[in-house]
């Protein structure tokens, strides 16, 4: 079963992020802030990652740009996941790696479809 | 001690240490240390002003005409007060022209008129002499007030021995002093730096002795100003005397005689020496324009109390108060000092008085005589300079003989005032010529020397003439019946002009005929170029690059001009000369046959100007320099054009930097607006982050349960819990954005009324009570008054209250959560402060946290600490902090004095008493 990361602060979103990956067959591993994303990710390897931007400490950009560094994760696939709607935000995302860029609020059917979708893409 | 040799030996010993200080003053000016190049030398040269006749004559006339005295200072004051206008120009010119005398400017600017020169120095010989006279009397009766006391002084100076009288021999040593430090050099325009060193000097003197008899009297022979004007009050035929009635002539007497001190002040000869010839720096008047002033104030303050008190206790001559007064009370020494003074006063007017006559009667009378009799050949003798420097010499002895024998003959029927107002008089005839002339380009040469005229026969008619008159020299029917029984002619009515006294009367008739001659005439006669070039110079004076200008077309070789300035001013002068003028081997005679160059003739000029006066020296170097002397035409049309492009550059300048302001001002409007642009894109930014937060979670689960049939009831209540908490966030947040919205565009409507603060501090904790309880923070109220009546909107101030209970709640000791609320006075204002026993804020984030949407981030504390801390909005203490200042209050953060950690205060002013 396909193991998914997600990142984010607001204890609302995570819940129902959680929940929606649950609901599509995914495990679930949670985390609140960009170093503890970092950690996660070292205890083990996600199949993919839902990456907040705005979050306390290292910011999910900084998140994004070490994972990307690393040999082992530059091919992980992430999907930033952001309250910044801005057309320059969403390019500094993608042209640091990110598989894609979702803005908040999202359509959970959408981001359920591109998930499933990233994932059949890798294996 | 006030034997005769005792004072004697005093005065010579006084007059010695003149001598000593002006050659101190010489050897430092050649060494190039100049003693006298400050503007407080130069203020205090200028003092020369305060004759014998100010330190006696003041009070005299005090006495005997009230406050009238005062007068004579505030012309002064006047004059400097406007010398950026005037006297600024008048230095201005002379140190270009190398003015030499008043006569010399006079003559310089009409055309370099030797004859108009002349006649200038001639009224000032006539009109100056006695004034002169009037110092030596001055002497002379001081030194027998002093010795006779108590006796009344004997004065019969027609029928003694002139060898007895010693201000005979005062003006021996006058005459001694004034050849060695006056007549050192013969160019006058190298100024005489010993003199004016010694006559500042004198100035001190005469100031500080002065000031010591105005102290001894009042403070000592009376106790203090108030015991004295006390004393005076009481005898109401001394009160008469002393008021503004006293003064004669009434209003016409009052304008008149400051007029006349005005005029008098700039045209004086000795006057015009320190303040124009001496002058060795314009800026130096800057300080002078309100020192001399002040040194008039100090040397006046007394004069009043002195006046006051010689006649109170009937000190005998009102001139001799000031000597009679201390005399009376038994001193010896403070007498002696008097003496002192007076005779500084007098010597240093007789010094700088004869200096300027004897420069005018040689450069102006005697020069342009021998240069035009051709029987002395005087352009064919050898060496001139000396001749030259015994001329003045032996002016400066005639001049001093004639005041003398003036003072000997006709000196004892003349009151010190008298004389001295009449020589301003005479002198005030020079003001239109000068002030006209510098002003007006088209003044000529022949309006200026009948006006001059003119005004001299009337001066002479109604001043001078009646004085002889009245000291018995002439009949003197012919002023209560006018000459040959015609009234209209009356020297004191002239043309029926009654009840004026007699100086103002005099100025009146002599001014307006000498303005009314100088004017008309003028409009009808021409210039020579001469004089119009000359004309245009002085007018434009202040005209930056005229002067450079150089005025000399005509040709001669170097050697003809070396030639001419090395028979007339010597050899070391023409050295100086030259120097500097691409001709360094001054002594061999290089180049003697090469042209001299435009500029070397003009310097040569001056040079010449500076030692025989403007006429003089043009006539010497028209006698080798062959051709077109001067290129008028060039001149003033050079005068012309720079003073157009002068104006147009100036305009083009000002607009220039005109439109620089108006571009710096556009960019730094502009550069705001980019600001505010930015930041309102920021807030934009931000507001719109803090709304899709919310609206993620809603709309998420809002989904999830339309799409999950077959979810458990108490996860779809969880979810719907979930989605109500986030609307109501989301409506809260858009309350407090419109809040802030409001604040910052003055928009809020605030509902101000009369409300009592402990009462609503009360009501806000009840209504966060619960709330803290639940969060296990221990809350404690503290209120140290009665009552707080503030003006303030309930509802926003409890929104205030509770937003700041709310966060010390949040930012308290997160295992024993403590907050502390006291609310008390402060001057005239209530405090309210919040504390808790958190970590507190760090200096720099004090501020910050009163930024839009900043997150506290407490010190040291990692993102994983912050975690499970309840998120504010970041906008509650913006908004609170804009609501108390829209109250007129303050709201702000520091240390918590008694839990440690963070405390916010917000402080009120208290309520107006309604």
């Amino acid at each position: 079963m396909a193991k998914v990361l997600v990142v984010d602060d607001e204890p609302n979103i995570v819940l129902s992020l959680e929940f929606l990956m649950q609901q599509a067959g995914f495990d679930v591993v949670t985390a609140e802030d960009g170093e503890s994303a970092l950690a996660r990710v070292a205890e083990g390897t996600p199949d993919l990652m839902l990456l907040d931007i705005s979050l306390p400490g290292i910011s999910g950009f900084d998140v994004l740009e070490r994972l990307r560094a690393d040999p082992d994760h530059a091919r992980l696939p992430i999907i930033m996941l952001t309250a910044h709607g801005r057309e320059v935000e969403r390019e500094k995302g993608l042209a640091l790696g990110a598989d894609d860029y979702i803005t908040k609020p999202f359509s959970t059917q959408a981001l359920v479809d591109k998930v499933k979708a990233l994932l059949a893409e890798v294996s | 001690m006030r034997t005769d040799a005792v004072v004697l030996s005093v005065a010579f010993g006084y007059l010695a240490l003149l001598f000593v200080i002006a050659a101190w003053g010489d050897r430092r000016a050649e060494q190039g240390r100049s003693l006298i190049g400050s503007p407080t030398v130069y203020a205090l040269s200028i003092a020369v002003y305060c004759t014998a006749w100010t330190f006696y004559g003041s009070v005299g006339r005090a006495a005997e005409h009230g406050p009238s005295f005062l007068l004579i200072y505030l012309g002064p004051t006047l004059a400097m007060l406007l010398s950026p206008f005037l006297i600024r120009k008048m230095v201005r010119i002379a140190s270009v022209q190398r003015i030499t005398s008043i006569a010399d400017f006079i003559s310089a600017r009409y055309g370099k008129s030797s004859s108009l020169g002349a006649l200038v120095a001639l009224i000032a010989l006539i009109g100056i002499t006695p004034y002169i006279t009037l110092q030596l009397k001055a002497i002379t009766v001081s030194h027998a007030v002093l010795v006779n006391y108590p006796h009344a002084p004997e004065l019969s100076l027609a029928d003694e021995a002139f060898w007895v009288d010693k201000s005979f021999w005062v003006a021996l040593v006058l005459a001694v002093f004034i050849i060695l430090f006056g007549t050192r050099h013969l160019d006058a325009s190298e100024r005489h730096e010993g003199m004016v060193a010694a006559i500042a000097f004198e100035s001190m003197i005469k100031l500080v002795a002065f000031i010591s008899v105005g102290i001894f009297v009042v403070f000592v022979m009376f106790h203090g100003p108030g015991d004295l004007f006390a004393q005076v009050a009481a005898s109401p035929e001394l009160v008469g005397s002393l008021g503004l009635d006293a003064v004669p002539g009434g209003a016409s007497g009052w304008i008149g005689m400051l007029v006349l001190a005005f005029l008098a002040f700039i045209t004086l000869p000795r006057q015009f020496q320190v303040l124009v010839v001496e002058n060795v720096d314009e800026r130096h008047l800057k300080r002078a324009s309100w020192l001399f002033p002040l040194y008039l104030l100090a040397i006046n303050l007394f004069v009043i109390p002195i006046a006051m008190a010689g006649m109170l206790l009937s000190a005998g001559d009102p001139d001799s108060y000031v000597l009679t007064l201390p005399l009376s009370a038994g001193l010896e020494a403070l007498p002696l000092l008097v003496f002192i003074g007076g005779l500084s006063a007098a010597t240093s007017m007789v010094i700088v008085e004869t200096i300027a006559l004897s420069t005018m009667v040689s450069n102006q009378l005697i020069m342009p005589l021998l240069l035009r009799s051709r029987r002395l050949h005087l352009g064919s003798r050898g060496e001139l300079a000396g001749w030259l420097l015994g001329i003045r010499r032996v002016a400066i002895v005639l001049i001093l003989l004639l005041g003398y024998l003036y003072h000997a003959l006709i000196g004892d029927s003349y009151s010190l005032v008298t004389i001295g107002l009449v020589s301003f008089a005479a002198a005030s005839q020079f003001a239109p010529a000068m002030l006209i002339g510098m002003y007006w380009r088209g003044a000529t040469r022949r309006g200026a020397a009948l006006g001059l005229i003119a005004g001299t026969l009337i001066w002479a008619w109604t001043l001078l003439i009646p004085g002889f008159a009245q000291s018995g020299w002439v009949d003197d029917t012919f002023l209560t019946l006018g000459p040959f029984g015609l009234e209209w002619l009356r020297p004191y009515a002239l043309f029926g002009l009654e009840d004026w006294d007699i100086y103002s009367h005099s100025l009146l008739w002599s001014l307006t005929a000498n303005v009314g001659l100088l004017v008309g005439i003028s409009l009808f006669t021409r210039q020579s170029p001469l004089e119009q070039t000359q004309a245009a110079l002085f007018t434009e004076a202040m005209h930056p690059g005229l002067m450079e200008t150089s005025l000399w077309h005509g040709q001669t070789t170097r050697g003809e001009l070396r030639n001419l300035l090395d028979r007339y001013l010597g050899t070391g002068a023409t050295a100086r000369v030259f120097a500097g003028q691409g001709d360094s081997q001054v002594g061999n005679g290089y180049g003697n046959d090469q042209p001299a160059p435009p500029e070397m003739i003009a310097r040569a000029e001056q040079a010449l100007s500076g030692a025989l006066g403007n006429a003089s020296a043009r006539v010497l170097i028209n006698s080798v320099v062959r051709g077109e002397a001067l290129d008028l035409e060039s001149i003033l049309s050079i005068l012309d054009t720079t003073s157009e492009t002068l104006e147009v550059n100036r305009r083009l300048e000002q607009k220039s930097e005109e439109l620089a302001r108006a571009s710096e001002e556009l960019r730094a409007a502009n550069e705001r607006l980019r600001e505010l642009d930015r930041l309102k894109d920021e807030f934009v930014a931000m507001v719109s982050h803090e709304l899709r937060t919310p609206l993620t979670s809603i709309r998420a689960f809002a989904e999830i349960l339309r799409d999950s049939d077959d979810l458990p009831d108490e996860k779809r209540v969880h979810f719907l819990n979930v989605v109500v908490k986030e609307s109501q966030r989301l409506s809260r947040l858009i309350e407090e954005i419109l809040d802030l919205a409001r604040l910052e565009s003055g928009r809020l409507t605030l509902n101000p009324q009369h409300l009592d603060l402990v009462e609503l501090t009360r009501h806000s904790v009840d209504a966060v009570h619960h709330m803290q309880e639940n969060r296990g923070v221990a809350l404690e109220v503290q209120i140290e008054v009665e009552q707080a009546p503030v003006v303030g909107d309930p509802d926003r101030l409890e929104q205030v209250i509770i937003n700041l209970l709310d966060n010390a709640g949040k930012f308290a000791d997160e295992t024993s959560p403590k907050v502390l609320l006291r609310l008390g006075r402060y001057k005239n204002h209530y405090r309210l402060a919040v504390e808790d026993n958190g970590p507190g804020i760090v200096e720099e984030e004090r501020e910050r946290v009163f930024e839009k949407f900043h997150q506290i981030q407490r010190p040291g504390e990692t993102p994983e600490k912050i975690r499970g801390r309840p998120r504010g909005s970041g906008l509650g203490l913006p908004i609170s902090r804009g609501i108390v200042a829209h109250l007129g209050g303050r709201l702000w953060v520091e240390d918590a004095p008694a839990l440690g950690g963070a405390c916010l205060t917000m402080e009120l002013p208290e309520a107006p008493e309604s």
